[in-house]
């Protein structure tokens, strides 16, 4: 049996016992073969030295049992890893970020405690995915649409704590701002519920989403201060319609007014979808230079009038085409779901690992994967100067071999920014992953001098990541620490999680 | 450090290779429910049919196109070839994107009755 880093043999079988008592012993997991399915499955590590590992897991199925396993942590000096259902791959998986810590495995705690159709809101469990609250709703008949992430398996409140966003209307894609209320087990087992929450027997927890004074629930996000439990979230009702159109151009430098005229409509709330801007693609003359998908959710007359209006500031682009896609009313038929993308309607599948896996194009895979996700100002000059970069430094990142590193993809996720993003095969090939790691490692530092940086990273590169958030000598690492001190003083929850550490352990 | 390593890794890697991911579930709490009650058949719906079922969009049945090029078949419950322990051992292991299903997610039991299920025209060899 392994044992966490720091802690003695007594202490930690003393921390088994109080476990085993609050979650039952065979939800307590010590046992190599067990363990070894914490392993984080894409890491760049794999099989190496520096590979984050678990030493054991500890799978609560109520916040009673949360708070037991926390206490018993606290009072052991244990170090806790929170997952929720451990599929949050090419960030970490189900593994710690500090090698020897105990994964608190929260996918047990999988109940869907409310869905109110009236006020368009859910109140999960951490272990509910996204597959689990879209059966929940469709089982119950409900007019509401969940918004599901790429991979559906995912956990509700696990993609929102990690900063997920999905396909679906703005602001319902944004999963940590659609959130409304959390309960948090604190690291001395208390027991925190924020906004109103607070109030005993709120009427209005999901409802509103402030509560009164100092607002906390950000504490949470990308962090390591407590561990949620429950979480609200609101949901879009189901929308009447949806249509999505395309703008193409065929000159490199039309993308600069295009996104000028895609940002007016965001920003207008004219366009709510997720658009997508694709380099090439073939427009309505042949091939086109850019395309931008423009998506519409709502009632049918509004969707066709805005798309007009939308059509309107894209036509005004000289050179500029503008093909209308088709209408679809909701909820579609089962020949129009077999040509969408389902996350677009709101259904969680797993269909993107088609692209990432085995493919005709990709015979053989490397298995896994890793992304770089800079965030870029939405101007269509940086994307231009992104894609020079890009082009200009991917020979020095990879010393001119074909790495089958592929990028950027220009993603829309949040309004106001580009995320670009480049991915990075990982799979169990020592020298190759050691390959991916330097050029991982040089693009942080490069797109850091250029003024770009990650808003979520692999878990083996949270703290080089946070790094390069160094503005005033890190102060802002340096009130996260004062907080982790103050929240969590012995340092047992995720240790290093988003480049948070510990009293005990900060290099420093 | 600790680390934490097993042996079957390497007895993974000497059989034919399943590309998979799957779904969630509502982790059905195994223990007191007699194993008789779980159904291999929901358990596969729930965790290896969104990947594995046939049709496209389905990246393990894919994946297993492009591999055996038709001369094995690319859809799970198709294939004869699967022994209930070479199942258990894929989803314990996983294999390439498919990451290894926890004991929290598919339970002993469960992985009993699914495997029994996915090889259930198990001819041998």
């Amino acid at each position: 049996m392994a044992i966490p880093p720091n802690v003695s043999p007594a202490a930690f079988n003393a921390a088994l016992d109080a476990w085993r008592d609050a979650v039952g012993p065979e939800w307590v997991f010590t046992s190599e073969e067990d363990v070894a399915l914490y392993r984080d499955a894409y890491s760049p590590f794999w099989g190496e030295p520096e590979e984050r590992v678990a030493s054991a897991a500890v799978a609560p199925a109520t916040v009673e049992e949360v708070q037991a396993v926390v206490r018993a942590a606290n009072e052991h000096r244990v170090p806790l890893y929170p997952i929720s259902t451990g599929r949050n791959l090419a960030y970490g998986g189900s593994a710690p970020i500090y090698s020897g810590s105990v994964v608190l495995d929260l996918k047990r705690m999988n109940r869907v405690l409310e869905v109110n159709e009236r006020n368009a809101y859910a109140l999960v469990e951490p272990g509910v995915s996204y597959f689990d609250l879209y059966e929940h709703i469709t089982k119950a008949g409900l007019d509401l649409w969940i918004d599901p992430p790429d991979p559906g398996w995912g956990s509700v409140i696990g993609n929102a704590l990690d900063g997920g966003a999905g396909w679906t209307a703005y602001p319902f894609r944004d999963h940590f701002g659609a959130h409304c209320g959390m309960e948090v087990v604190l690291a001395n087992g208390e027991i925190v519920r924020t906004g109103m929450g607070a109030l005993p027997n709120s009427k209005s927890w999901q409802h509103s989403r402030w509560g009164y004074g100092p607002w906390v629930d950000g504490l949470f996000r990308q962090s390591n201060f407590g561990v949620v439990t429950k979480m609200g979230f609101w949901l879009m009702p189901r929308p009447e319609a949806m249509m999505s159109s395309m703008a193409t151009s065929e000159r490199e430098e039309d993308i600069i007014p295009m996104l000028d005229a895609l940002n007016l409509l965001e920003n207008q709330h004219v366009v709510n979808g997720s658009t997508q801007i694709f380099q090439g693609g073939r427009g309505p003359a042949g091939s086109a230079a850019w395309t931008i998908q423009v998506p519409i959710y709502g009632p049918e007359k509004v969707v066709r009038a805005q798309m007009d209006y939308a059509k309107a500031k894209f036509t005004a682009i000289p050179g500029v085409k503008f093909v209308e896609g088709e209408l679809f009313r909701t909820p579609l038929t089962p020949e129009q779901l077999s040509r969408v993308r389902l996350v677009n309607f709101g259904i969680p599948n797993l269909s993107t690992f088609a692209m990432l896996g085995r493919n005709p194009g990709a015979p053989d895979p490397a298995g896994g994967h890793i992304g770089f996700s800079p965030i870029v100002p939405r101007t269509g000059e940086s994307l231009l100067e992104f894609k020079r970069f890009y082009a200009e430094n991917l020979p020095k990142v990879t010393n001119g071999e074909n790495l089958g590193i592929t990028g950027p993809v220009y993603m829309t996720c949040w309004e106001r920014t580009l995320v670009c993003l480049i991915m990075f095969p990982i799979g169990r090939d020592k020298a190759m992953n050691a390959k991916m790691r330097h050029a991982f490692e040089t693009w942080v530092r490069l797109a850091a001098e250029r003024g770009w940086a990650e808003y979520r990273a692999p878990a083996v590169y949270q703290d080089l990541v946070a790094d390069t958030y160094s503005f005033n000598n890190h102060a802002l690492r340096r009130l996260r620490e004062t907080l982790k001190d103050a929240i969590d003083p012995n340092g047992i929850l995720s240790a290093g999680r988003y480049g948070v550490w510990p009293k005990h352990l900060r290099k420093t | 450090m600790t680390r934490s390593r097993t042996s079957l890794l390497r007895s993974t890697l000497l059989l034919s290779a399943l590309g998979a991911l799957a779904s969630v579930a509502y982790a059905a709490d195994a223990p007191g429910q007699p194993q008789s009650a779980i159904s291999g058949e929901k358990v596969y719906e729930r965790w290896c049919a969104p990947c594995h079922a046939p049709g496209p969009g389905h990246p393990g049945t894919q994946s297993l196109q492009v591999k055996y090029g038709g001369k094995t078949p690319a859809v799970l419950l198709e294939r004869t070839d699967l022994s209930p322990e070479a199942v258990s051992v894929f989803v314990r292991q996983g294999l390439l994107m498919m990451a290894p299903f926890r004991k929290t997610e598919i339970t002993d039991a469960e992985l009993a009755a699914l495997s029994a299920f996915v090889a259930r025209n198990y001819k041998g060899r």
